[in-house]
């Protein structure tokens, strides 16, 4: 149980982040932290206590396996994960370019 | 047929892929091969009405059927509600995409441009047939991905603000989505929608299915910008070229937002008086909103954008009674007529909203602004973009003969069928006030006799924006013609059925 409320403050850790940050890399990291929250609680999901890696030998079966499929969603959801972070970063870059800063307060333009 | 479907991903994933890998080598490769590809989508999607609807149509990808009764691997289904998603998509994508010909010349790397649309066809036309959660989130990731580069595509300082803006709001909606399929998955063992609702029927964790209702209708909401979640919407739609506009606004919102909202609360969960409530709610809320704000803005865009947030308003606020209705088992003919006015307000949003975000990249690239008050008298000037914008606002405003009224009265008869007679009172009044700053629109940018600067300069766009922005206009028209019964019959029952999860025997013969 602990381990999943430990995940639940990950998630939050991220949240608070995103909420109170002013740096568009601080913003940019904070996403990336609530993403990994979510990809915890997607391996926990799988998780079973004295399962073994489910890559079944016809020889010898295993009594339990993890579940496999929250692995595999979690796979994708990492490569999703990375695509967001690295064009996440590309526009910070560019704001950069354009502002030289990464402050949010100074770049802000766009109202209602 | 069914060995068609998957074609409707792999066409526009492969010309992404070819325009950017070849660009370099063939120089106009992707002025051919873009809109070649839509148009074989477009058409393959109109040939998916011929066999008249019969039992959905699925396809399993990789050839992974079933085993042992459990499906394995992941089905695309293609049925009513889908294929009038299909439609759109292909549809507007590719009027828009004969409109970027001219219009994306002002931008560099102009083949980046047609493979991100690509790219956002594709993902779409994933959310729109994936029988899979997981895979569902996958594909609308991958559009709204592309969509993010896209709003940024002008790389100025507004557009990068916008687009970051965009994808911070877009990654919380994402993670939202992600938690709920998660802990789907941890209850039910199953990523297919089919098994996922016959074993959610059985399950009575009522607060369990309420946290994953809410979470998913926060998600998905955000990606369709139902009101207290459109901070993004106005920013990414104004910024980005016109005709992604026209793609974000007439499409995006609907197949990743409202489109993935219908089919998760109709389809997979049992219905529940409450999340009814709340969507109705809110779908009111955004359309009272939406023109409210639209009324005060001076930049074109913008104020199609907050418009794009009240129309969609509309759908919801149709699709909530619909549940509503359906929850309490009376009045099946209003329930219908509900829902049947949603998806035809949603095939009619996209045209004449795609049509006026071309209008409005037409002014632009004419006049290299979007601020009301420095066009005037351009009716002259411009006379296929101002008969286009007006047949696009009159649509958009409620009036007969265009498709708009059709939509907008068939809601209002349901709201009044259904006894929300409050809901149909506001209905009225936001149309009437859409047809108010729709009205400003045309005075300030068309028929004001204080002319803007440069006026002799100003000519009328190239054809192939022109004629993009025809063909809408003319569709504007000639939807109208779906209220008559048989063609109604063909395209909205079976996406009826679909929704409504019952074998509508009774026809819509109650209006």
């Amino acid at each position: 149980m602990i381990v999943y409320v430990l995940c639940f403050v990950l998630f939050l850790v991220g949240l608070y982040g995103v909420l109170t940050r002013r740096n568009l890399v601080k913003i940019a990291i904070s996403l990336s932290v609530m993403e990994f929250a979510i990809f915890l609680l997607l391996v926990l999901i799988g998780y079973m206590d004295h399962g073994e890696a489910p890559i079944v030998d016809p020889e010898a079966p295993a009594a339990l396996y993890v579940d496999p499929l929250p692995q595999a969603m979690v796979l994708t959801a990492i490569v999703i994960g990375l695509a967001t972070t690295a064009m996440l970063m590309a526009i910070a870059i560019r704001l950069f370019r354009k502002y030289k800063t990464f402050d949010i307060r100074e770049i802000r333009n766009l109202r209602g | 047929m069914e060995a068609l479907i998957p074609l409707f991903i792999a066409i526009p994933l492969i010309s992404a892929f070819l325009i950017v890998l070849l660009g370099k080598l063939v120089r106009s490769l992707h002025l051919w091969m873009a809109p070649l590809s839509l148009l074989v989508l477009l058409i393959m999607a109109l040939g998916m009405f011929i066999p008249a609807g019969e039992s959905p149509l699925s396809y399993d990808m990789g050839g992974w059927g079933s085993l042992k009764g459990i499906q394995v691997g992941i089905p695309l289904i293609l049925d009513g509600f889908s294929r009038i998603m299909l439609c759109i998509i292909s549809l507007i994508g590719t009027i828009a995409l004969l409109y970027s010909l001219s219009y994306v010349r002002r931008y560099t790397s102009e083949n980046y441009f047609y493979a991100l649309f690509c790219l956002i066809i594709a993902g779409m036309n994933g959310v729109v047939l994936s029988g899979d959660l997981f895979n569902l989130f996958v594909f609308l990731e991958v559009s709204v991905m592309a969509s993010y580069a896209l709003v940024a595509f002008g790389v100025g300082r507004i557009e990068l603000e916008a687009s970051f803006r965009y994808q911070v709001l877009g990654g919380l909606a994402s993670m939202l989505i992600l938690v709920a399929i998660a802990l789907l998955y941890w209850q039910t063992k199953t990523l297919n929608i089919a098994d996922t609702k016959e074993i959610l029927d059985g399950n009575n964790n009522r607060s369990f299915l309420f946290f994953v209702q809410v979470l998913l209708l926060a998600g998905f909401g955000l990606k369709a910008a139902i009101v207290p979640f459109h901070a993004w919407l106005p920013d990414a739609h104004a910024s980005a070229p016109s005709p992604v506009s026209a793609m974000l606004s007439g499409v995006l919102i609907k197949a990743a937002g409202i489109y993935a909202l219908a089919r998760l609360f109709f389809n997979m969960f049992a219905l529940n008086h409450e999340m009814a409530l709340v969507i109705t709610v809110l779908g009111t809320v955004s359309m009272v909103m939406g023109s409210m704000l639209a009324l005060v803005q001076w930049d074109v865009k913008r104020m199609f954008a907050y418009s794009s947030i009240s129309q969609v308003g509309y759908v919801v606020m149709a699709l909530g009674m619909g549940m509503l209705l359906m929850v309490r088992g009376e009045r099946d003919t209003a329930a219908m007529l509900a829902i049947g006015g949603g998806l035809f307000h949603l095939l009619n949003h996209s045209v004449f909203k795609g049509l006026l975000f071309l209008n409005a990249g037409a002014l632009e690239h004419r006049l290299e602004t979007r601020d009301l008050k420095q066009m005037g008298g351009l009716g002259e000037a411009m006379p296929v973009t101002g008969t286009t914008s007006l047949v696009a606002s009159l649509s958009i405003s409620g009036l007969p003969p265009f498709n708009g009224f059709f939509s907008k009265f068939i809601i209002i008869l349901a709201a009044i069928y259904g006894r929300f007679y409050l809901l149909a009172a506001l209905a009225v009044l936001v149309s009437i006030i859409t047809l108010g700053y729709f009205l400003k629109f045309q005075r300030f940018a068309f028929f004001n006799k204080s002319p803007g600067p440069r006026k002799e300069s100003i000519r009328e766009v190239p054809f192939s924006m022109a004629s993009g922005m025809v063909i809408l206009a003319v569709l504007c028209l000639f939807l109208s013609l779906l209220v008559l019964p048989s063609l109604r019959d063909a395209v909205f029952l079976p996406a009826l059925e679909v929704l409504m999860r019952s074998d509508v025997t009774l026809t819509l013969s109650g209006i």
